[in-house]
């Protein structure tokens, strides 16, 4: 196992950080040191002052897309985790209802974003709805093929990240704690924001970790979902190599990953992840 | 925790089938979508019913072959599949026993999960790139290249699977009894017959579970494959192409192909795993009964 991943992870992350390092031209790249890699991809940063950067303007445009799909996916998955652990009281609903959540993980991702085309196309269901109950007379636009579409499609994606580890840390809270909460005169809220909340929090941080990663370096559902419109970290990985740039391309993920060794650090100064498995 | 439902009990199920809807519902549409009629555009309503757009995947009337990639996927999962697991369940054996290197491998695959997937992807298609190099100036003049389904890709598809398996092997090892270990051994067991009668019975079940991990997401894999499998492309990159280029249904009614794999292949799992449970339940204790 440790060769597979040493074959097939740790030394593909050596060769993009020394290629990162390497000179190209337009069909091949060339093994001499060069920072050309990041000086073209920071082109035009100082020169445009005060105003931003296309790869500032998308890192921020990434960030934005993240930031939405963490809180909607938290609240989401944090109200769905809750609900499992602590409303349904048989083992056996717990699992049925456990796994009608994760069946969709296990089909396609692509299908699963295909599917929204119906639905918010032009002449999709929901403009149809909405025309039909007088609400619009032109159909929207942003529905589909735009930041909504891409947000949309995240969380219907990858909630299920979220779910999984908050539900895992919810289920080894002692009842009795809760009970001992509302015995002292706690509401349900306090309980919620006191107990719960905080002894959840290492599930929390695990999920937050996968849907943030997971979105930093998405390039499909952004590229599907946003009509290949929208630029974001991912998508400039994707465009380089296409352009067979692989210098820049490396150079843009050695960026990329620094990016999120540091909201990873971040998240575990907060948790330790060993200990929660 | 009182013992008639509380009101916040209605509020939060409703919330949950509200999120059972939004995980299908999209979904179940494109399934209705794919039985269009001749005429039938990509969205409702339908313009009749037919097979029309199977038939039109599989005589494979779009620019690419389908069934090959088809074919190339299935191949592909399969194979990932029995690495999954082999390796999954030897490392879950191993990390029971503390050995050198173990929080580095714990530590890498974790990272190798979480990693974004376009990264890992595209440091694969370097090393492969630098490689095929490599082996054309040591004067292999007809070289192309070391990059394929079954080299690059594979790997590619491993370190997505491997973590998965890993953790479900901590999983169920944490839960796992050693006593029984130990009273096979003290009964004279090989380690062998150990781990093929004793332990394998048992973790059995989850085995399957790995398996369907392993399945299911090479099956379903996209961003790692994207730059990694060389010039053929699997179901789920064909998949993604059409999307920007297809606008009748044939799209949808291939979704549905692929769905369907998948929802047979969870199905024949989860029956696999009930019947092993079962049976475990069954067996469970021969106490008392004599000799077997």
């Amino acid at each position: 196992m440790m060769l597979v991943f040493a074959l097939f992870f740790l030394l593909p992350l050596i060769f993009v950080t020394i290629v990162s390092a390497w000179d190209y031209n337009e069909y091949e790249m060339i093994p001499a040191f060069s920072l050309r890699g990041y000086s073209d991809t920071f082109e035009g940063c100082i020169a445009d002052l005060p105003n931003l950067c296309t790869i500032l303007k998308t890192y921020l445009k990434t960030l934005k897309l993240c930031l939405l799909t963490w809180s909607l996916t938290l609240l989401i998955g944090f109200t769905v985790a809750y609900f499992l652990a602590f409303h349904v009281r048989s083992k056996t609903w717990q699992i049925v209802l456990t796994l009608l959540c994760t069946i969709p993980f296990w089909t396609s991702n692509v299908i699963r974003m295909i599917a929204w085309i119906p639905l918010l196309g032009r002449n999709g269901l929901v403009n149809k709805g909405l025309q039909g109950a007088g609400l619009i007379h032109q159909p929207l636009e942003w529905l589909l093929f735009s930041e909504f579409s891409v947000v949309l499609a995240l969380v219907h994606l990858f909630t299920f990240f979220m779910v999984v580890p908050i539900f895992n840390s919810m289920i080894r809270i002692d009842k009795r704690l809760i009970e001992a909460s509302y015995d002292a005169g706690a509401t349900g809220w306090q309980t919620l924001v006191n107990i719960i909340i905080p002894l959840a929090k290492p599930g929390i941080v695990i999920g937050s970790i996968f849907v943030i990663t997971i979105v930093m370096g998405d390039f499909v559902t952004i590229g599907v979902m946003g009509g290949q419109q929208i630029a974001s970290a991912g998508k400039i990985i994707e465009a380089r190599l296409n352009a067979l740039q692989f210098p820049a391309a490396a150079a843009n993920a050695v960026i990329l990953l620094g990016i999120t060794i540091l909201i990873i650090s971040a998240l575990t100064k907060v948790v330790d992840i060993r200990k929660e498995l | 925790m009182g013992e008639k439902r509380s009101r916040s009990f209605y509020v939060l199920a409703a919330f949950f089938t509200a999120y059972v809807l939004f995980l299908y519902g999209p979904m179940f549409a494109i399934y209705i979508l794919s039985f269009q009629g001749p005429d039938g555009g990509l969205t409702f309503p339908m313009n009749g019913v037919s097979l029309v757009w199977f038939g039109k995947v599989f005589s494979g009337s779009g620019i690419i072959d389908i069934g090959a990639a088809f074919k190339r996927s299935l191949q592909l999962g399969l194979v990932v599949m029995v690495f999954t697991v082999v390796l999954s369940v030897s490392a879950g054996l191993a990390f029971r026993r503390s050995f050198r290197g173990a929080s580095i491998l714990f530590y890498v695959a974790i990272a190798s999960l979480i990693m974004p997937s376009i990264i890992t992807s595209l440091g694969i298609a370097l090393e492969f790139r630098l490689l095929d190099d490599v082996i054309i100036k040591s004067g292999a003049a007809n070289w192309t290249t070391a990059m394929g389904l079954f080299t690059s890709g594979l790997g590619a598809h491993l370190t997505w699977t491997l973590p998965f398996g890993l953790l479900i092997m901590f999983a169920i090892f944490n839960r796992f009894d050693g006593r029984l270990e130990e009273a096979a051994r003290d009964l004279g067991a090989t380690p062998w017959q150990t781990f093929r009668h004793v332990v394998l019975p048992i973790i059995l079940p989850s085995v399957v579970g790995i398996g369907l991990f392993g399945f299911t997401l090479s099956w379903d894999e996209l961003a790692r494959s994207s730059q990694t499998i060389g010039s053929v492309n699997t179901l789920p990159l064909d998949l993604q192409g059409l999307t920007t280029t297809v606008t009748k249904p044939d799209i949808y009614a291939l979704g549905t192909l692929t769905s369907a794999v998948s929802f047979l292949v969870i199905f024949l799992a989860l029956v696999v795993i009930l019947v092993l449970q079962a049976r475990q339940r069954r067996h469970g204790s021969d106490a008392g009964k004599g000799m077997v």
